[in-house]
């Protein structure tokens, strides 16, 4: 049983405060929404969750079994997907999956990245160079290469940005398919994409 | 957790691999090395003509043009992450070991490259005496690992700083002036007669340098990588 623990965490920017007393406790199965303004620091909170942000107070915890996570397993075991977060475009989705999920110290073989692609609606443009692809593709992109090491803590800011409603709907079923066995973290505003978490943390009050 | 676990060796040359291949796709740090390293010697050997210069000239001009060679394409290294954007992508999936040992191999790769090049070319161009052409090889390679192992620690801090090109020349004065000094004083001694034997002085603090720059990089990377 996976379990994230998050304990009276707190950011700020020099003197400007983001966010402060951010508990929560989420385990395999279970999701959080975290929603507020434009600026309320959704992302900075989902970035600070993923240790790319040093928390001025406060702290996270990776649990497997009750026994604490190591960098090294945080890193095979998360995925993000979000607007600000770039592939490589001078590789193919292909590269990129492989690179990606090999640097996390994971395998995947050939058939698993064409069932991914195909999963995320990208059949066929696997040896496409990603500097080629739309921003909607790019996007679905990001869903394969996070999901390419089965992770089981899956970040999501701004799940269905930049996607038309057929990817909308192929990124609806995805989350259906890994919740069970997955946490997920959804950092959004859309109504229809915050209604799918058990859980909601509402930044900005 | 069930998942495999890869050693650090793989994922260093997971990162090397990937490193190469986007390199050998868009060919601009080979290109900004080769350019620079090749213009400079020509236009040395155009304005010296038939004469010849004396030692410690020699020894300065090579380690001059090497030294210029190598920053105009070293830093591209981690400010091509910064640039495209891909460095968080990065950050999130490999470990910082394997990141700084990989563009660390990248770097060395590349030097490599233009040392195979430019040292040939220099002895013909100048009339350096080839006789000490097989004494000078340690030097080359030690001089090349240490070039290396402080410029990938220096390109990492300054991708992630704002002012890149004002930092780039504080860093890296102190921490290259005594290798370039040693690197230049050894080829001196070298091109004047004296064999291996005459510079194993330096040639220790060659290799100290480079063991000191890597271990004190791999423990420094981490906090320079991460916010």
């Amino acid at each position: 049983m996976n379990k994230l623990v998050v304990q009276n965490l707190a950011k700020r920017f020099d003197s400007r405060r983001v966010f402060k007393d951010i508990s929560f406790e989420l385990t395999s199965g279970e999701s959080i929404a975290i929603t507020g303004p434009n600026g309320s620091g959704k992302s900075t909170l989902v970035l600070c969750l993923l240790a790319q942000y040093h928390p001025n107070n406060g702290k996270v915890s990776y649990l497997y079994d009750e026994k604490k996570l190591s960098e090294i397993e945080i890193q095979q075991n998360s995925g993000l997907v979000s607007p600000y977060l770039n592939l490589y475009g001078q590789l193919t989705a292909e590269e990129n999956i492989k690179f990606f999920t090999s640097i996390r110290g994971n395998n995947i073989t050939g058939s698993e990245i064409n069932n991914l692609l195909k999963k995320v609606g990208l059949e066929g443009r696997g040896n496409d160079n990603v500097a080629g692809y739309s921003s909607g593709m790019s996007q679905r992109l990001k869903y394969a290469v996070a999901l390419a090491s089965k992770p089981k803590f899956l970040f999501l800011d701004e799940p269905t940005s930049n996607l038309d409603d057929q990817g909308k709907e192929a990124i609806a079923s995805i989350i259906e398919e890994v919740r069970q066995n997955t946490i997920l973290i959804i950092a959004t505003n859309e109504k229809e994409e915050y209604s799918l978490a058990t859980h909601k943390c509402q930044l900005g009050n | 957790m069930p998942h495999t676990s890869a050693s650090l060796a793989t994922k260093c040359l997971t990162m090397l691999v990937k490193d190469l291949k986007l390199e050998l796709r868009d060919k601009y740090a080979l290109n900004a090395v080769l350019m620079f390293g090749i213009t400079t010697l020509a236009v040395v050997s155009f304005s010296l003509g038939q004469r010849n210069l004396p030692p410690h000239l020699l020894g300065a001009l090579f380690w001059v043009i090497m030294f210029f060679s190598a920053m105009s394409g070293l830093a591209h290294i981690f400010i091509r992450e910064e640039e495209s954007g891909t460095s968080l992508a990065l950050r999130l999936a490999a470990p910082p070991d394997a990141v700084y040992i990989g563009k660390l191999l990248f770097n060395l790769i590349l030097l490599s490259v233009l040392t195979v090049i430019i040292t040939p070319l220099f002895f013909i161009f100048t009339n350096a005496p080839v006789s000490s052409a097989i004494d000078f090889i340690p030097i080359l390679i030690l001089g090349v690992l240490g070039l290396c192992s402080a410029t990938t620690l220096i390109a990492a801090i300054i991708a992630r700083a704002a002012v890149k090109g004002a930092l780039f020349a504080v860093l890296s004065f102190p921490i290259i002036i005594p290798l370039l000094l040693t690197l230049v004083i050894s080829t001196q001694k070298l091109f004047e007669g004296s064999g291996v034997g005459g510079v194993m002085t330096e040639l220790q603090f060659l290799l100290a340098y480079m063991v000191v720059m890597i271990v004190g990089s791999l423990m420094l990377f981490k906090f320079v990588w991460t916010e």
